[in-house]
């Protein structure tokens, strides 16, 4: 029996109604009464979610928009916090940003490696012990000192999954970024991410790309309704999920 | 492991602020100069009006003016920028867990350099209405620098935290910066406060600050009794606008 790495225990997670007041205090104030009644309402995502996932295993999450994926890696992440239930993390969890978050344009492609880097939690010592590799990785050696508001996005895409691949993350998670740059760089960021699997890392992902779901994952959960629909082999839990959608 | 957390935190101000002054000065090789250009031009202005007008009776008011315009233009800019820097992170705080209060802090930091840098000016200018520095100043500025971090670091966490969950602050920030300006002996002395008022400005801790400033830039003085006074204050402001980021933090990723 391997080592469970993420446990989640009856997870309850709501969120408030935020929009009253994030429409700014003269919004709050005009329409006082009603904030108070939007706040107390709270809009539940997931209701007693419970699952494990074992050292090395590689897990996606599919479901409907809005289903609550993305708050489960949150979760994961520990960016937000359940309303109930127990979540159990062991390990540096790294998640892959969306394309180029954190990163500044007018800074060069080398300086941003390192300000990403950092800020992914590496020390600078670490990052610049694998700058070179990471330069090399990203495939943009000509550009490296140019500063990036010049790059395509593709450029971009490419340097910030450079950077995570050499995180050594020993938990990964990945949220609708695989498909960046272009057919030579997929092929490339596919079989790193083959590899971080060959390596034991434990990675989450969640993607509406049913097809690499199935190619990358051991296993699928399919969420609905907050509440784990169906929880299997990825060709199973992929194909009652297409069937459902079909139905309606 | 408590060595490698202490140099990453280290590692990750520098790494920030760092980034803060590439962008400054990357492009202009006067960026220094621009960074001076504003208290200087609301230098020029208030001496226009107020010296030349309207003849106030302040002695040497020109490096007055500057002695009060430089440290209030470090507080003004970072908590006038405060609003806006945790929106500009919303995808590193939604999906990173990461010691959020560093980005309030970095920002703070990023204008008390660029302050640090503008002493030499002061330190010029008073040497034109024959000002020698003193070595007061090697305990002063420090001290004083403290002070005006912690308050300045304070309100940034406050406003840039609230911010998220009231978006319109920002306007209203403007609109407290500037009157707090005008209650604040930046460009006017307290003595010529008129006595029933001068409580309430005291009780301002940016008065205090600018007060404390100018006395060491203008006389070499340090008073350690008001010093003291406005250390504790900014302290007790600081504590409590910790607290309320820390209870805010968590729903951060939430808003966002």
């Amino acid at each position: 029996m391997k080592d469970k790495v993420v446990i989640f225990d009856k997870v309850i997670k709501s969120y408030p109604s935020y929009t009253h007041i994030t429409g700014g205090i003269k919004n709050f104030l005009i329409h006082f009464n009603k904030s108070i009644r939007n706040f107390k309402k709270r809009h539940v995502v997931l209701k007693e979610i419970s699952f494990e996932i074992s050292q090395g295993e590689c897990v996606g999450f599919i479901g409907r928009n809005g289903v609550g994926k993305s708050t489960l890696l949150g979760l994961i992440a520990g960016v937000l916090k359940p309303d109930s239930g127990k979540i159990f993390v062991k390990g540096k969890v790294s998640p892959l940003l969306e394309l180029g978050a954190g990163f500044h344009p007018e800074l060069t492609g080398r300086e941003n490696i390192i300000l990403n880097g950092v800020l992914l939690g590496m020390t600078k010592e670490e990052v610049f012990s694998k700058i070179d590799s990471i330069i090399e990785f990203s495939g943009i050696k000509n550009f490296i000192d140019q500063p990036i508001r010049i790059y395509s996005s593709g450029m971009v895409a490419r340097l910030a999954f450079s950077v995570i691949a050499h995180l050594d993350p020993e938990i990964l998670l990945i949220d609708e970024v695989l498909a960046v740059g272009d057919i030579e760089f997929q092929k490339k960021s596919y079989n790193k991410i083959v590899e971080f699997k060959q390596k034991g890392i434990t990675m989450v992902l969640v993607s509406h790309d049913l097809e690499s779901i199935k190619r990358l994952c051991d296993r699928v959960i399919w969420l609905e309704n907050g509440k784990i629909e169906m929880d299997g082999r990825p060709e199973e839990v992929v194909e009652e999920y297409q069937k459902s959608i079909i139905k309606e | 492991m408590k060595d490698r957390n202490f140099k990453y935190y280290l590692d990750l101000i520098t790494v920030l602020v760092a980034k803060e002054l590439k962008v400054r000065y990357k492009n202009s090789y006067l960026g220094y100069f621009w960074s001076l250009l504003n208290p200087l031009a609301m230098a020029l202005i208030f001496y226009f009006a107020f010296k030349v007008i309207m003849r106030v009776p302040i002695e040497n008011y020109s490096f007055f003016l500057i002695t009060g315009l430089f440290p209030w233009q470090w507080f003004s800019n970072s908590v006038g920028s405060s609003p806006g820097i945790l929106l500009s992170n919303t995808s590193l705080i939604k999906k990173v867990k990461f010691p959020v209060y560093f980005i309030p802090f970095t920002n703070v930091l990023n204008d008390a350099v660029h302050f640090l840098l503008t002493i030499p000016v002061i330190t010029v200018f008073g040497l034109f209405f024959s000002k020698i520095p003193s070595l007061v100043w090697l305990l002063g500025i420090p001290l004083w620098f403290f002070t005006q971090f912690l308050l300045t670091y304070g309100l940034a966490l406050l406003i840039s935290s609230i911010n998220l969950f009231f978006r319109d602050l920002e306007r209203l920030v403007m609109v407290f910066l500037l009157i707090l300006f005008y209650v604040t002996p930046v460009f006017y002395d307290i003595t010529l406060v008129p006595e029933k008022y001068r409580k309430i400005l005291f009780l301002n801790p940016v008065s205090g600050i600018i007060m404390g400033w100018r006395d060491l830039f203008m006389k070499g003085a340090f008073d350690f009794k008001f010093y003291c006074f406005y250390l504790i204050y900014s302290f007790i402001l600081f504590t409590f606008c910790f607290y309320v980021f820390k209870r805010l933090s968590y729903k951060f990723a939430e808003v966002l």
